[in-house]
């Protein structure tokens, strides 16, 4: 199985070859295929403009990468990767169940699989049953980032970047998102990269987690936490090891900024 | 201290009470302060106009209301084209936009003469100042409307690797909607505006022609039941934009 991500001497700017502000410089990461890779970084580090890359909405000035041992813009393609954004991006004038369906609806001519329409079973699985003929106005905001996984996860995607999705949610709501999304991830085997500025989130989270420095762009810590874990990436948020974990993230972090 | 709100009956009588006060005080009150009836008739007066002359007021709405609801349709769809051809071509629209958008700085009755002189004195001249005057709101809202969505809406499009058509339809038209709607409120209004400036200048039909021979006989009761008759019509066309518009957004 190809790892999930292989990026080396990874360049990604705005503004053209010439110009360019670069925004992540030399970055060599490699992700293994089936892990949640947590990305924690301060504001402009690049964290976000990695995701992009990896889904083939940036193209990267210099280096290499591959995507489930494929170019970005093939994975796009296929459908093998979906994307939750900070705000749930829910389309306001379709119902719930058919912002979960878009993307059976647009998209499907370069497919070359099919997809199904899962959308009742998904809506079950996010806890919106029920729900699925609101419109998006009409739900709390946890429950619009729930759609928007579900939305993500309707082709069955190999790999999942999130981008801060629960950071405009409340404590309890982001915790309790926290663990759907863990069991969610135990049960598809999906590759989640999880870009977030909780370094809570990142360590309850992270089978490893990766800190960005900013100016440009690196990876200046990488902790793996299967050691302080237990097995399925369980662990209690008190946890000694948990908190000094996150100690250690917490130093990363302040000289990353 | 905000007021308490109003029940639902009084929301419905007090404006109902309000005309009639209005209505009262110009029957009575007005003729008492020496208005002359030239000036302005009294509501039972032009009331009269309505039973007395019906055919004649039908028979010019009957050309205003065409031009209008013609001149409404041609110059929205226009708009609309233009902006769909602007979003989707940069280049065309950085060359011809300041050109639109300097041409409807020409007052709309400075330009109807050249268009009459253009279409001649049918209804067609009458149609085009209609189009023309609801052309240019509708062009400037409907790109901001198909330019409205958020980066990240395109990027979620993007990530689904949907067709140019397909965020067209799926994205970029449905964020339009509400502005095209607010414009197509005012252009309701404006569309009659300008099927009536048509007809003052080149035609002896519809309601324009009418309000110009009532005010130059001194058959004032007349000119304001025109009037009257004109406003409602922008209050029926204004009311179907609204309707649609209420099936159209649900959110």
């Amino acid at each position: 199985m190809p790892n999930a991500i292989e990026a080396s001497k990874l360049d990604v700017g705005y503004g053209g070859q010439r110009a360019a502000i670069k925004v992540l410089s030399g970055l060599d990461l490699t992700v293994a295929a089936g892990s949640f890779l947590a990305i924690l970084g301060p504001s402009g580090c690049g964290k976000s403009t990695l995701l992009r890359v990896v889904a083939d909405l940036l193209d990267p000035l210099g280096g290499t990468i591959s995507v489930l041992g494929a170019t970005p813009h093939a994975v796009r393609s296929r459908r093998d990767v979906g994307f939750v954004f900070q705000d749930a991006t829910l389309l306001p004038w379709r119902t719930v169940r058919d912002n979960v369906r878009l993307p059976l609806g647009v998209g499907q001519g370069s497919l070359t699989r099919s997809i199904e329409d899962r959308s009742t079973e998904l809506l079950e699985l996010m806890g919106l049953g029920g729900l699925g003929e609101r419109l998006p106005h009409q739900l709390s905001g946890g429950q619009r980032q729930r759609v928007a996984i579900a939305r993500a996860l309707l082709g069955e995607p190999k790999l999942l970047l999130m981008d801060e999705p629960f950071g405009a949610l409340d404590e309890i709501t982001r915790d309790r998102l926290n663990d759907e999304l863990l069991s969610l991830w135990r049960r598809t085997g999906t590759t989640i990269l999880f870009v977030t500025h909780s370094i809570a989130e990142a360590a309850y989270l992270g089978e490893r987690v990766i800190v960005l420095a900013a100016n440009p762009g690196r990876v200046v810590t990488d902790l793996d936490m299967r050691p302080i874990k237990q097995e399925g990436n369980r662990c209690s948020r008190e946890d000694a090891a948990i908190v000094a974990a996150m100690a250690e993230l917490r130093t990363a972090l302040e000289r990353a900024s | 201290m905000r007021a308490a709100p109003l029940s639902p009956q009084m929301t419905v009588a007090l404006p109902v009470l309000g005309a009639a006060s209005i209505l009262l005080a110009w029957q009575y009150l007005l003729p008492l302060l020496g208005v002359p009836a030239y000036i302005v008739p009294t509501p039972t007066a032009i009331f009269g106009v309505f039973q007395k002359n019906f055919a004649l007021l039908i028979d010019n709405l009957r050309p205003t209301l065409i031009e209008a609801l013609a001149g409404f349709v041609i110059g929205n769809l226009a708009a609309v084209l233009l902006a769909v051809l602007f979003v989707h071509s940069r280049i065309l629209q950085a060359a011809y936009f300041p050109i639109v958008l300097f041409l409807n700085t020409i007052p709309i009755l400075a330009l109807s003469p050249i268009i009459i002189l253009i279409f001649g004195l049918g209804m067609t001249p009458k149609i085009v100042i209609a189009a023309v005057i609801c052309f240019f709101p509708t062009l400037v809202n409907m790109i901001r409307g198909l330019d409205s969505a958020g980066d990240n809406e395109h990027e979620l499009f993007r990530v689904l690797s949907a067709t140019r058509w397909e965020v067209f339809w799926s994205l970029r038209l449905p964020r339009a909607l509400p502005m095209l709607f607010s414009s197509l409120r005012i252009a309701s209004a404006t569309a009659v505006i300008g099927a009536i400036v048509g007809e003052w200048i080149g035609s002896d039909k519809g309601l324009g022609a009418l309000i110009i021979q009532a005010t130059f006989n001194y058959q004032s009761d007349r000119l304001y039941a025109a009037i009257m008759l004109s406003s409602s019509l922008s209050i029926a066309l204004f009311c179907i934009v609204v309707l649609i518009e209420r099936r159209a957004i649900r959110y």
